[in-house]
């Protein structure tokens, strides 16, 4: 057990490394200056020179890449181009509004998707089952700014159940204006979890335990629910910390598209306005969070799971 | 060259059997139709009467009528015409960069199975990185370096699909390398590349083309997106993303346009996810675990 947490830890933290340093070669392929991609078209030769001693380009190579992954490991991105602020601060200070819609996805994808999943997992191979495998992969299948874009032109503009823009004021509000953008990011994530529960929940009833169990005249409902549920949940906690990375991706448009403030809104702004601190410091956060997601969702089935946690302790 | 004859003569019955069982799955039928529609719309741009591209203010915003089967768009273009043609960027994108990072996958996983232990761990690291990394992120990223065009919608394609195939095939080359008939064709003097391309890939390719089939809604899905950001193909130019966009901006104006930039992309992803499902299930039905 021990061994699988310190592997799992290890990986995750070579992953990010990774990334930072396939960030940092990639700064450093593309043609022409660094400085001048960095700050983009607009900044003066005054502020080239001053950039280019702080990045220390001035520096050899391997001194640039100390740098480089240290500042970036003290939770240092640099600053704004144009305002000078630190762009971590300015991340920060979005992040919450999309970690809110996230977390209003996962709600929407969790509780009909487990309701789904179960369902037609009991009653698998009826007309009920086969209906629901249909639209589960056709949710998945349709991108979610597709899906944004119909919500907000059927809830917001011709129902007006909805207000279109803005996050909102006040709880009340707030959670009001998060139920389109929610569902959006969420929907096709019904889908996923409805399936992967349908499957594990099916694998799991033929266990041996469950068998058993039903040998001592356990009713239905205990043994779905106590039994079979407890276990079949885990790999759903694997497909929503996977799903955290492409909710993000999904972001930026339910933010676009509703108007709303966040990292997505963010970064869009940014590469209008070819603000590439801002852009390359959300990949590296959003990135960082989808590690740390999907690491703790894998420490947690390992905890949770007592198979698991057999086979990883051998 | 009369042992290559012979699976030549085999294909077409087996090709015809597969057919014949797909049409027989409801949802298999319906998604061939779907992608058949969607081929041949994009195939008939041409023959249209209207251009898709020429500016026509005196009728914006036109609901649809006998002239413009679908109405025109905030600049006055026919906005049927547009979708059309929004399907040839649309199909050549997605086949193309699925193609593209087939290769990718096919050449990075049979290097990593078939190479040294080092090399597999580092490519194995790199699959996990590239994949940890949100794919619209790495696409802004990357696009605001390169600039936007059509290349780096198929290079974040490629970055994005090309570790998940990779990953399989490796793993299917781990699990041949040491089977029987391939240690026999070795031991027979075999070289590196014969193995790979006579008894690897064909073993792998079939479910591997099977999963790219299914990936291309998500593929059609990055090209309209980042179209739809800006960051894909450039306005004029008629995609579905920009149709989408152009409509999203004037959602309050007209529904025209979302529809005929909308509608396609929900189309297409539907069909070949259907077609994708029930190829899957005719070929493999252990696949149906992913």
């Amino acid at each position: 057990m021990l061994g699988y947490l310190a592997r799992r830890i290890v990986l995750a933290v070579a992953v990010i490394l990774t990334v930072i340093a396939a960030l940092f070669a990639m700064m450093r392929a593309i043609p022409g200056d660094p400085v001048r991609t960095a700050l983009g078209p607009r900044a003066s030769e005054a502020m080239v020179e001053t950039y280019r001693i702080k990045m220390g380009l001035d520096q050899p190579v391997i001194v640039q890449i100390w740098r480089f992954f240290s500042t970036i490991l003290q939770g240092d991105l640099g600053s704004d181009a144009i305002s000078g602020v630190p762009v971590a601060r300015i991340i920060m200070a979005q992040l919450p509004d999309t970690l809110y819609l996230v977390l209003g996805a996962m709600v929407v994808a969790v509780v009909p998707g487990v309701w789904l999943g179960v369902l037609s997992a009991t009653k698998r191979g009826s007309l009920f089952d086969r209906v629901t495998s249909v639209l589960s992969v056709s949710v998945m299948a349709v991108p979610s700014f597709v899906i944004a874009i119909y919500l907000l032109l059927i809830f917001a503009i011709q129902l007006s159940w909805f207000p279109a823009i803005g996050a909102g004021e006040g709880l009340a509000d707030r959670l009001h204006r998060l139920v389109l953008p929610s569902v959006a990011l969420g929907l096709a994530w019904i889908g996923y979890i409805a399936r992967i529960l349908r499957a594990s929940m099916l694998e799991v009833m033929g266990e041996n335990h469950i068998r058993t169990a039903r040998a001592f005249g356990l009713s239905e409902r205990k043994i779905m629910y106590d039994y079979v549920l407890r276990i079949a949940i885990l790999p759903t906690i694997t497909v929503l910390g996977m799903g955290i990375g492409q909710m993000l991706s999904g972001a930026v448009f339910a933010e676009i598209v509703f108007g709303r403030p966040g990292i997505g809104k963010l970064v869009y702004d940014s590469i209008a306005a070819r603000n590439y601190p801002i852009v390359t410091g959300t990949l590296l956060v959003t990135t960082g969070f989808f590690v740390l997601v999907n690491l703790i969702a894998d420490l947690l089935i390992a905890f949770l799971d007592p198979r698991v946690r057999n086979v990883v302790s051998r | 060259m009369s042992s290559a004859a012979k699976p030549m003569a085999a294909k077409p019955r087996r090709a015809r059997g597969v057919l014949r069982r797909l049409i027989g799955d409801p949802l298999g039928a319906l998604g061939l139709a779907m992608i058949v529609v969607t081929v041949i719309a994009a195939l008939s741009a041409g023959l249209l009467p209207h251009d898709p591209v020429k500016l026509n203010p005196m009728v914006r915003f036109a609901a649809p009528g006998a002239d413009h089967w679908l109405g025109t768009d905030n600049l006055g273009r026919d906005l049927f015409t547009r979708m059309l043609y929004g399907a040839r960027i649309a199909l050549v994108i997605s086949i193309g960069a699925t193609i593209v990072s087939l290769l990718v996958g096919l050449l990075l996983g049979v290097l990593a199975g078939f190479g040294p232990r080092w090399l597999d761990s580092i490519l194995l690291l790199v699959m996990d990185a590239m994949k940890s990394v949100p794919t619209v992120m790495l696409a802004l990223v990357l696009i605001t370096w390169t600039g936007p065009s059509l290349w780096a919608v198929v290079l974040v394609v490629v970055l994005v699909n090309g570790p998940t195939y990779a990953r399989i095939v490796r793993t299917q080359v781990l699990a041949l390398r040491n089977a029987e008939f391939i240690e026999a064709e070795r031991a027979l003097g075999a070289g590196f590349l014969r193995v790979a391309s006579l008894h690897v890939i064909p073993n792998i390719i079939g479910p591997l083309l099977i999963l790219a089939a299914m990936d291309i809604p998500i593929v059609v899905g990055i090209e309209a997106g980042l179209s739809f950001l800006g960051l894909g193909v450039r306005p004029p130019t008629p995609s579905w993303g920009t149709i989408l966009f152009d409509g999203f901006s004037y959602i309050r104006d007209s529904v025209w346009m979302v529809i005929a930039g909308g509608l396609p992309i929900v189309i297409t992803a539907l069909g070949f996810t259907f077609l994708g499902e029930a190829l899957r299930d005719t070929f493999d039905p252990k696949l149906a675990k992913r």
